[in-house]
């Protein structure tokens, strides 16, 4: 039996390990990557010339981070590495990709999907001004620019990250004016049985919560606006618990919800997907080892669950083992035994997580109708609730069609997930009911430009 | 590193992305083509695309992704395609 | 039970035109539509308001639906983004310099007037234009529409007029009794009319051979594609005058910016999973085509394709007009992807049909007798 043709995209922490157990087994996969260097955005690399020391960069992640690093350098010579490579669309046995203005087909027998994640971001008025940035991209900007998005910022959204870039943003000697969760402090109470799985991560967000002392902390917000200017954000307005509106003064927010899977190839690739209740999101129907219900497809990484870096680094071996088995290479039992075991603990925590700083689902239905909510198109909230209301969209995808929400540049990335909860709370419905946006090739914008070389034959 | 902004000249930093070195000189990117204003990027990641750019001759660059390169000319004021001879 | 005057059986384009002019006529009306109303090749088409380049003796029905774009969108209620911009074909070669100055000469007698245009008037007054054409033909008086909206639009026309639209109501069969069809549906529903227009489509095949009547019947996806927004620059409708499928390519550019563009072949389509691909090497292939035509979007970026469920008639004619063998079944289906600009005018005239028994516009080249003949 020849040796299957492996394709993993993504080089963050699942793809690494994936492209790792593969490379042990004999094989030479193909990893293609979005990215200059490896790493994924968790674990981003600064540029070359850039000579900041991994704990400056990582913090207590350091140790992680240089062994990511250390394994993917080790596997030069043995992979075929595409970097700066989009994955523009997929068929069955065949990944897209384009490279410098230049297309290419990869085939393959198996293809690992380590797409990684994005913010989950909910629409505030004002979240377009010169100065808002996700939350993920402003942390992005400290490691891999070594830039903060503002001299006085405040941090508005939900989740253990929420805390840690405001944390990282203090330390880099950045004015944090506030820090504003719509998480109820309550919520972190019940969520407490499910996180005791890993007690390890509650002390180190003691620990962060104890950086963060003298920083305003919110809990419970409602937010009302960001404030600005002809030149940016100028300030942000939100609603505490208890009703009372305060004002900040700042010239940047970074903003984010958790993360969100980047499931347009599983997509695109036929991957069935499933309501998920407690996010609230639509994810691509995986098994604990990686498989689909494609033949063939794998996913890994927080592109399948979000399980932060340690656990994708487990799914990504994990979608290792799962191809090699399938093509008949022996993998131990006791490997996949312990992995499926250790991952079970971290998807036990991001429940918890999730029901600690839950979704805020009842904020995305009250945007207010004059908010935009498409970034890309400027759309409304009021636009998408009148699909609803005047032209009968019982569903997202008929939404989009009539009103444009979700067809923009980004492709309902940043809009969808509190699109589906206006249209559904426009309509009366449970979220599921109004459905998800369905994926759309190219993965992101491709242009024109881009040629197919003359008399070149993939392998 | 030395740059075109608006047809003023800006430096930057080698290893800088195109989008650090445009909002060191300024605060904005690009102007929403629907009028509703300035942006200056949003996810800082390749995925939201809300900072592409226009470069004087009409070519697009997503400003977060892209490494900025000597002599390059951006406008961020306006669109700058169709070029016609 | 339901009774009505007629019941229309798919809610595209052409269902939902005609329940709207069925109405006008005073006919009581019901539309059954599988999804929603315009889902598949009435909603992912390319959006060509286009007379220029049609087969002639369609011409009639042609100009009688471009002066019901016209009227829009005062006559639904509902803007559908209709613009006169003009269509223009380019040619590459000087076989297709002949072939458009045969087309303009035969299509004149029809009303259909065409201007021939030099390779140096072409960049002058469309500077876009790649340096390859050498001639182009300019239809002054066609234009674009959203196809997205325009079903919908005169679905809901038509329940305004009185007609009764049902969607997610799937047509499971059609049976012709003494007086009335029998129409049953997927939800258990019985619909009885004296009158029945079968409009659905590339399903449109299926439901004749279930009334006795088969024809040859492929079914495709349109491969389309569009642009991020850019400065409105391109005001015409583009296209290509050729024989040769690859180098077909259409593009045309809404006010909001976005380029809209399709050609160069199609994709699978399947009418049981209900989906239509997009095959990745044809939107590569569409790059070059688009390169050639417009030089300046090689500077852009394509930000989504899609593609639909159209279907393709053997002859490329679609089948219109009345059943050969069922007294009271009438068809409006196999549109060969070019059916959006007739879409008013077909309802317009089916209704005509539908409530005299004759229209006043030639429809017989597209009977379906044209196939039980050459059987």
């Amino acid at each position: 039996m020849a040796a299957p043709r492996v394709v993993i995209v993504g080089a963050g922490p699942a793809g690494v390990r994936a492209a790792e157990r593969l490379v042990a087994a004999g094989l030479r996969p193909t990893v293609v990557d979005e990215g200059m260097r490896a790493g994924g955005q968790i674990y981003r690399q600064q540029p070359p010339g850039f000579t900041r020391r991994p704990e400056e960069l990582y913090g207590t992640e350091a140790g992680r981070a240089v062994a990511v690093h250390g394994a993917f350098a080790a596997l030069a010579g043995r992979i075929d590495y595409l970097p700066e490579t989009l994955a523009w669309n997929i068929e069955p046995g065949l990944l897209h990709v384009a490279r410098d203005g230049v297309a290419r087909k990869l085939p393959y027998d198996a293809v690992i999907l380590a797409t990684g994640a994005t913010d989950r971001l909910l629409p505030v008025p004002g979240w377009t001004r010169a100065g808002v940035y996700s939350l993920g991209g402003s942390q992005v900007s400290l490691k891999a620019q070594a830039c903060a998005i503002g001299a006085r910022v405040a941090f508005l959204g939900t989740g253990p990250l929420l805390y840690l870039v405001a944390s990282q943003y203090l330390k880099a000697g950045v004015e944090v004016a506030a820090v504003l969760d719509t998480s109820p402090a309550s919520a972190r109470f019940k969520a407490l049985p499910l996180m005791a799985s890993r007690p390890g991560l509650l002390v180190k967000g003691a620990a962060l919560m104890w950086k963060l002392r003298g920083v305003p902390i919110l809990r419970g917000v409602t937010p009302l606006a960001i404030d600005g200017d002809d030149s940016g954000v100028t300030g942000i307005r939100v609603k505490d618990a208890g009703g009372r509106e305060h004002r900040f003064a700042a010239d940047a927010v970074a903003m984010g919800w958790h993360l969100r899977p980047e499931t347009q190839l599983a997509d695109l690739a036929g991957v069935p997907f499933e309501h998920d209740a407690l996010s609230g999101l639509w994810m691509a129907q995986v098994q604990a080892d990686g498989r689909t219900a494609v033949k063939g497809v794998y996913l890994a990484g927080d592109g399948a669950r979000i399980l932060g870096a340690d656990g994708a680094e487990i799914a990504g071996t994990l979608a290792a083992t799962s191809v090699l088995a399938d093509h008949g290479i022996q993998v131990p039992v006791a490997e996949v035994v312990e992995l499926i075991g250790r991952r079970a603990v971290m998807d036990r925590f991001r429940r918890g997580l999730l029901r600690a700083f839950p979704w805020p689902g009842h904020l995305a239905a009250a945007v207010p109708d004059d908010t935009l909510l498409c970034r890309c198109e400027a759309i409304t909230a009021g636009e998408l609730r009148r699909s609803a209301s005047d032209l009968g969209a019982p569903e997202v995808n008929r939404a989009k069609a009539l009103t444009r929400v979700g067809m923009g540049r980004c492709q309902g990335r940043y809009c969808g997930p509190a699109g589906q909860e206006i249209l559904a709370a426009a309509r009366g419905v449970a979220l599921p009911e109004v459905g998800r946006l369905r994926g759309q090739a190219p993965v992101k914008p491709l242009s024109i430009a881009t040629v197919v070389p003359l008399g070149v034959e993939d392998a | 590193m030395g740059l075109v902004i608006d047809g003023e000249p800006a430096t930057a930093l080698a290893g800088d992305t195109l989008l650090t070195a445009v909002l060191t000189n300024g605060r904005q990117l690009r102007v929403s083509e629907f009028g509703d204003g300035a942006r200056a990027g949003f996810c800082l990641m390749g995925a939201c695309q809300d900072c592409w750019v226009y470069t004087e001759d009409g070519d697009r660059l997503r400003a977060c992704s892209t490494p900025v390169a000597e002599g390059m000319r951006i406008v961020t004021k306006g669109a700058t395609w169709p070029r016609l001879g | 039970m339901h009774q009505s005057d007629v019941i229309v059986v798919g809610g595209g384009l052409m269902g939902a035109a005609t329940a709207f002019f069925l109405r006008k006529r005073g006919l009581s009306v019901t539309l059954l539509e599988r999804g929603l109303c315009g889902q598949q090749a009435s909603g992912t088409n390319f959006g060509n308001v286009r007379r220029q380049g049609r087969f002639l003796p369609q011409l009639p029905l042609a100009n009688r639906s471009r002066e019901i774009w016209g009227r829009l969108p005062e006559l639904i209620g509902e803007d559908v983004e209709f613009i006169r911009t003009g269509h223009l074909r380019v040619g590459y070669r000087p076989e297709h310099v002949g072939m458009m100055e045969a087309y303009r000469d035969n299509a004149a007698p029809y009303g259909l007037e065409l201007e021939l245009i030099s390779a140096n008037a072409l960049r002058e007054r469309f500077p876009f234009i790649g340096p390859e054409a050498i001639a182009g033909s300019y239809s002054p008086n066609d234009g674009h529409a959203n196809p997205r909206l325009s079903a919908p639009a005169f679905a809901r026309a038509a329940t305004r007029a009185g007609a009764k639209v049902v969607e997610n109501c799937e047509v499971i069969s059609i049976e012709r009794g003494v007086e009335d069809f029998r129409v049953e549906t997927k939800t258990g529903d019985i619909y009885r009319a004296p009158m029945v227009q079968v409009s659905a489509g590339a399903w449109g095949g299926r439901m004749a051979a279930a009334m006795g009547e088969p024809v040859p019947i492929q079914v495709k996806g349109p491969q389309m594609g569009v642009t991020e927004p850019v400065p409105y620059a391109i005001t015409p409708v583009l296209g290509v005058t050729t024989k040769d499928l690859p180098e077909v390519i259409y593009a045309r550019q809404v006010t909001r910016g976005n380029i809209v563009f399709g050609g160069v072949g199609h994709g699978p389509a399947d009418l049981d999973t209900i989906r239509a691909r997009v095959r990745p090497e044809v939107t590569l292939q569409q790059f070059g085509q688009l390169k050639r035509i417009v030089p300046a979007l090689a500077k852009l970026n394509i930000i989504r394709v899609w593609s639909g469920i159209e279907g393709y008639m053997r002859d490329d004619i679609p089948v219109m007009g009345p059943s050969a063998k069922v007294p009271g079944l009438f068809y409006a289906f196999g549109f060969c992807g070019a059916g959006f600009q007739l879409g008013p005018g077909v309802g317009d005239v089916m209704a005509e049909l539908i409530a005299t028994g004759a229209t006043t516009t030639p429809i017989e080249p597209f009977s379906i007798a044209r196939f039980a003949e050459k059987a």
